[in-house]
């Protein structure tokens, strides 16, 4: 970004000369990695040809039809999905909750730079300090957060607390506290400062001016980000069962393992169905909360 | 989407939204039901989370975590895994955006049978009947790849292809595949319709239209598009490992199951780098490309 041509003076007598070694560097690293990657993984993609890759799919793909509806399989379906639902439901809320705050922290216009904070740092060069360094401290803690997969936290929560859908919430809660977090800062970060601005003038304390500034411009986005973050969650609390975690995944791997795959295809199909019809209720929630300008 | 007698009638009385209307009170209402109902489920303890039995678990678990393991022959071989984690979310893009690519066009209305490029076109029903079967066909296709999650799709190439990095980047390629095909889709069908109008006007042909039309328009977003999917694939890549798609995921597997903690650490220290590595570079790229 810094080598720029656009700010570099120098470069607009030869605009192309900085810019015109950048395709073929980017083309040999490029061929460089791929061959390197196709070794390093092993690519051989005779084997999908063979005649035991062609009979094992063969095999998969007729094992899956008809579908298990028999009622034994159904009836034992039930409380893994609403497990499922339970999970993304609670990881989103554990998320909100540790990643707001995070978020207000990590937001350099509330923690240290900009108008809000002009008066109250000129005077003090620790207090400063301090508030710079919480900032640091909260993005990295956030960055750690969501660096994470949420499948390892739960393999690793799994191992601390026990089976069930606990460690699952705590999963999805810490790992998408990261990403609301990081989220909720760049929204917070670009609104329009002037109602702050004004709000400051008229001498209101800083909770007052994130109440009444920060948030109802800051609201609509939060809103729309934190529901499709749910849908995600939807989404992950289904794979976490695989580890233990609770929820449809459990069945899932259970039918995986047992080779039977029209067990897999009826989750697959409760799968899918479950995400679309999060996808519809989280649309008209962010219809219904915000009105109809913002869809 | 807003219909204009409603949009009308706001104008007219610029009301506020009122935040404790009762419809919204009935929102609030039942979010906070779905909430009472999933902490119940859950099993969740708040009291244990906050210095209860679960928190001094998390903290034993921690504690066990530390020191990470710094031999230099484990070193080599994280350093292997975690090349090989890269490797498949790389090849896996690149699938997928093959994968995409080939069927992203096929499944736009605008370039198959809607719009302006097919007003002319009314009176070949036969044309148009091929033309929508095979829309329908693309986008079918397109939303089994995206719907099977990739761990199921890893399983079933695992059962194919046998253990091993490949059939994780297979695995990791349809999937993304399918979501690219979409995401792309979004962008195709939402061109500047102008540009390919003055094509049509000068005798162009489809072909044409495409390649000088559509492509330009569309590049900059794939890119985009694709360097994010990356971003999220190398998450992806890890998970994989677990059903014994190779690369990282694997060996976390593995270290968490023996209770080889310090190995472990080390494990999740190499995912935060490589993760953090392409986050960069694909902003990197993004910038450069974009």
């Amino acid at each position: 970004m810094r080598d720029s041509p656009r700010f570099a003076p120098a470069s607009l007598a030869f605009p192309a000369r900085h810019s015109s070694y950048f395709p073929f560097v980017f083309s040999a690293l490029f061929l460089l990695t791929f061959v390197g990657s196709y070794r390093l993984a092993q690519v051989e993609p005779l084997l999908l040809f063979e005649a035991e890759g062609r009979h094992n799919i063969w095999k998969f793909v007729t094992g899956m039809f008809p579908p298990d509806v028999s009622w034994d399989f159904l009836s034992i379906l039930g409380r893994p999905i609403l497990e499922t639902i339970q999970i993304s439901v609670m990881g989103t809320v554990v998320a909100i909750a540790l990643g707001f705050p995070l978020g207000l922290l990590a937001t350099s216009s509330l923690t240290f730079k900009g108008v809000l904070n002009e008066r109250e740092l000129a005077d003090s060069r620790l207090r400063a300090m301090v508030r710079r360094t919480s900032y640091l401290a909260a993005r990295a803690l956030l960055s750690l957060f969501r660096t994470i997969p949420e499948f390892v936290w739960a393999f690793m929560f799994v191992r601390a607390v026990g089976l069930g859908p606990f460690p699952g919430v705590l999963a999805i809660g810490i790992a998408y506290a990261g990403m609301l977090g990081k989220v909720y800062s760049e929204i917070l970060e670009h609104v329009n400062p002037a109602p702050l601005e004004a709000l400051q003038g008229t001498g209101a304390s800083k909770p007052a001016i994130i109440l009444y500034g920060l948030m109802p411009q800051a609201l609509p986005n939060v809103v729309s980000y934190t529901l499709y973050r749910w849908e995600c969650a939807v989404r992950a609390s289904a794979i976490l069962g695989f580890v233990g975690a609770g929820g449809i995944g459990q069945q899932l791997e259970i039918s995986m393992r047992m080779f039977d795959f029209s067990q897999v295809l009826t989750l697959v199909a409760i799968l899918f169905v479950m995400v679309a019809g999060v996808d519809a209720l989280s649309a008209r929630a962010r219809r219904a909360i915000l009105g109809r300008q913002r869809v | 989407m807003t219909d204009p007698m409603a949009h009308a009638a706001r104008l007219a009385i610029p009301k506020e939204r009122d935040l404790l209307a009762p419809s919204n009170l009935v929102i609030f209402a039942g979010f906070f039901a779905l909430v009472a109902w999933s902490y119940v489920g859950t099993d969740f303890s708040l009291l244990g989370l906050l210095g209860g039995e679960s928190a001094a678990q998390i903290w034993t678990y921690v504690k066990r975590l530390f020191p990470p393991e710094l031999s230099r022959p484990f070193l080599m071989k994280t350093g292997y895994w975690t090349l090989e984690t890269f490797a498949i979310s790389f090849l896996g893009t690149i699938l997928a955006v093959v994968i995409a690519l080939a069927l992203v066009f096929f499944s736009s209305r605008n370039l198959m049978f809607a719009g302006i490029l097919f007003e002319m076109e009314r009176d070949r029903p036969w044309h148009r009947a091929i033309r929508i079967g095979l829309y329908l066909g693309a986008k079918a296709t397109l939303n089994l790849l995206r719907t099977v999650p990739h761990v199921v799709w890893a399983l079933i190439l695992v059962f194919a292809v046998g253990l091993g990095p490949f059939p994780g980047m297979l695995a990791l390629g349809i999937h993304t595949g399918g979501v690219l095909g979409r995401l792309f889709g979004e962008v195709v069908e939402n061109v500047e319709i102008q540009p390919i109008e003055a094509l049509q006007a000068t005798g162009a042909t489809r072909l044409q239209i495409l390649l000088y039309g559509v492509l330009p328009q569309v590049l900059p977003d794939f890119v985009a598009y694709t360097l994010y999917r990356w971003e999220v694939n190398v998450r992806e890549a890890v998970i994989l490992g677990y059903v014994g798609a190779g690369g990282l995921g694997q060996q976390i597997q593995i270290a968490i199951s023996l209770f080889l903690e310090h190995r472990l650490l080390t494990l999740i220290l190499a995912i935060y780098l490589i993760v953090t590595a392409v986050d960069y570079l694909s902003a990197y790229l993004r910038n450069r490309l974009v």
